[in-house]
């Protein structure tokens, strides 16, 4: 009997210290996408589709990945468009990510313009989601002009709290208005910048879709 | 201005004049003293390192003398096993082939006998002479031969002892040829004893053959026992050579092991999870990683219950009934994990086949059924490796066995070597602090020349007046 017992409490002594051993959160990976809906910027949303799939080609099981759009008030879990944090099995992890790319294709499909472009209220949003995952790398990438109008009596000038959190700018097109004074196109990329440093995080400008790899080799 | 309390006129050079002569007349004053602490010190880092040097070769001494047991505990080890595995070939034969020998003597015996009765009965047995030939002599010396009474007696006589003749003949025939029929009969006894006897006489000559190569064990024995340098020497040589080897194998076992792990840690996520970590490695790595050393376990416990390889005295030391049971146990657990093994190999293949749909997806491309009618070749492929390597490192037992035993002997030789070097480097620094002693004194003398020549001088002067022979200051005064 004491021969039976003996390996059987090794195997649970065994199973026990693994699982308290392994941990998780350090090793994942948190993206966020805020998607810029307003104005003619929906035009892009194709391209910002490409960039959704290549991300979750990217990402592993046990990473998380929300897909959210910037429109009047972004600082709210509607604007959520899809979200997901991918199983630990590799089989089903593939199987989310066939479910996440038909959710997107609906979205796109179905998607109308918004008359305000709320990035300071997405950003919040998207900071507070993936603090609340408690993912080891944070990544917001922001798919947009980076042009924001903000509704009249929303406050916006928030200081941002990005301490550990990684901020891509894809695909910042240039406005009409930029090409006739280029300086303030770069006045808005410096400000962006300025934002989201001051407030502890790393900031990164991509705008050529065909090189996407430093969104995740960083 | 640090520089300016060196200056004692305002003219520098006439201070770097006058600092030198202070610097000399000090140097001169202070000849003395100066050459005895220059000798001291020189001399106490000479005497630090002889010691050093000296407690560093007493180190060497007893490593090697260390080394020398070891290896000769090694090479008796190994001789006393090839001579049991001797003695158990011979308790083989001698069981399989002399446990016959009553048999085989029981059989010589009878066709000895049988041989024995077959001739005698083939003796010749000479024909006994007819009982009436006195008869016929009587007959014959009776006197009336001209009696034709006689006559006629005489010739039915004559008949009858011819017929008689063909009769014996013909009998004499017969015999002669049922002897030889006996004689015949004899061969096949013969064979078989003959056979019977090479068998015997092989059997004789393996055991003899053994008992040379024992005989030849035990003259190595006996030299291991006394450690004689020649034996040490070769066992050295072969603890080297051995060293390389299992070196060499088991880098290969390595890399079956790698290749083991490359097929099973894809699976092995499916099992316990992509996502988490131990200690920042993946835990399907680290389970991957458990597993084939598990495997590796089993085979070592295999090895040492088969008593191929002698790691473990404790399993060695088992009965043999308990033994054969382990081996059983560990085999089927082997196969068990084996099997495991082959599963997960198949289940790669599935997982890398759902991957590669996924990303084909997330292309945009359409899912292509694309049938490929050799894929199952890569599968059956992997599914084989998965169930032959946990065997083939079954006898990875075998070099680590060599590759320990002959580890201590590299160690050791090479501490040897090292402990040597040490010594030789801590003599040569003693020797150099003992000849820089001297040469530090010609220098502070050739410093220090004008006094000393001056001094010279006049000492010389005043021998002179005396008469006696001038006394010269020697610069380098005897250090040691």
């Amino acid at each position: 009997m004491k021969i039976n017992l003996i390996p059987k409490l090794l195997l649970v002594l065994m199973a026990f210290s693994l699982s308290s051993c392994a941990e998780k959160g350090p090793h994942t990976h948190g993206l966020y996408m805020l998607l810029d809906t307003s104005g003619t910027y929906t035009q892009e949303l194709k391209q910002a589709q490409k960039v959704i799939n290549y991300s979750l080609s990217q990402l592993n099981p046990g990473d998380t990945f929300a897909v959210a759009r910037v429109d009047t008030g972004s600082f709210s879990e509607k604007d959520i468009i899809y979200k997901q944090t991918f199983e630990d099995r590799p089989s089903m992890a593939n199987e989310q990510k066939r479910q996440f790319r038909e959710k997107i294709d609906a979205f796109v499909k179905s998607v109308q313009g918004s008359k305000y472009t709320d990035i300071t209220g997405g950003i919040l949003q998207a900071a507070e989601y993936l603090n609340e995952v408690g993912s080891g790398r944070k990544t917001i990438i922001i798919f947009s002009d980076l042009k924001e109008e903000v509704k009249p009596g929303f406050v916006r000038d928030i200081p941002f709290q990005l301490d550990g959190f990684r901020v891509v700018a894809l695909n910042v097109t240039k406005l009409r208005s930029d090409n006739v004074d280029p300086r303030e196109y770069m006045k808005r990329l410096e400000d962006w910048e300025k934002r989201v440093t001051s407030g502890g995080g790393k900031w990164r400008v991509i705008n050529d879709l065909e090189r996407l790899e430093p969104m995740f080799n960083e | 201005m640090a520089s300016n309390i060196f200056l004692i006129v305002p003219n520098p050079f006439l201070s770097g004049l006058i600092w030198f002569f202070v610097i000399i007349s000090v140097m001169y004053l202070a000849r003395t003293p100066a050459h005895m602490a220059i000798q001291a010190l020189c001399r106490v880092i000479h005497n630090a390192m002889r010691l050093t040097a000296r407690a560093v070769m007493r180190g060497e001494k007893k490593l090697a003398e260390r080394n020398r047991e070891v290896l000769a505990a090694q090479g008796r080890d190994a001789v006393e096993r090839i001579i049991e595995r001797e003695f158990e070939r011979v308790d083989a034969t001698v069981r399989r082939d002399l446990a016959e020998y009553p048999a085989l003597h029981r059989e010589l015996s009878e066709e000895i006998t049988r041989i024995d009765e077959d001739y005698k009965q083939s003796t010749e047995v000479p024909p006994a002479p007819p009982g009436w030939i006195k008869a016929v002599e009587a007959v014959a010396n009776i006197p009336a031969k001209d009696d034709p009474m006689v006559g006629g007696i005489l010739d039915d006589i004559h008949s009858s002892l011819v017929k008689a003749n063909n009769t014996a003949v013909e009998e004499y025939r017969k015999s002669s040829h049922k002897r030889h029929m006996y004689l015949k009969d004899m061969m096949p006894h013969w064979r078989k004893v003959l056979t019977a006897l090479n068998h015997v006489d092989k059997n004789v000559n393996s055991l003899l053959d053994r008992a040379k190569v024992i005989d030849r064990h035990m003259d190595k024995y006996e030299s291991i026992q006394q450690k004689t340098d020649s034996a040490l020497r070769e066992l050295s040589s072969s603890s080297m050579t051995q060293f390389f080897i299992s070196a060499f194998v088991l880098l290969v076992a390595i890399g079956g092991a790698l290749i083991n792990f490359n097929l099973i840690a894809l699976p092995m996520s499916e099992m316990v999870g992509a996502g988490s970590y131990i200690m920042g490695f993946k835990t399907s790595s680290i389970a991957a990683m458990v597993i084939i050393l598990v495997e590796v376990a089993m085979g070592l416990f295999l090895m040492e219950s088969m008593r191929i390889t002698r790691l473990f005295p404790v399993i060695g030391a088992l009965n043999d009934k308990l033994r054969v049971r382990m081996v059983w146990i560990t085999l089927t657990l082997l196969t068990i994990l084996a099997t495991v093994e082959a599963g997960l190999a198949f289940m790669r293949d599935l997982l890398a086949q759902d991957n590669e749909a996924t990303r084909a997806v997330l292309r945009g491309n359409v899912v292509e059924e694309v049938k490929n009618s050799h894929l199952w070749i890569t599968t059956a492929a992997q599914m084989g490796l998965g169930f032959i390597l946990p065997f083939a490192l079954t006898f990875v037992a075998i070099p680590l066995e060599s590759f320990v035993h002959s580890t201590r002997t590299v160690i050791g030789v090479s501490g040897v070597g090292f402990l040597h070097f040490l010594a030789w480097t801590l003599r040569l620094i003693g020797d150099l602090a003992r000849f820089t002693s001297k040469s530090l004194i010609s220098i502070y003398d050739l410093i220090i020349f004008a006094p000393l020549f001056i001094e010279n001088m006049v000492k010389g002067r005043a021998a002179k007046k005396d008469g006696s022979k001038p006394h010269h200051r020697d610069a380098a005064t005897s250090a040691f």
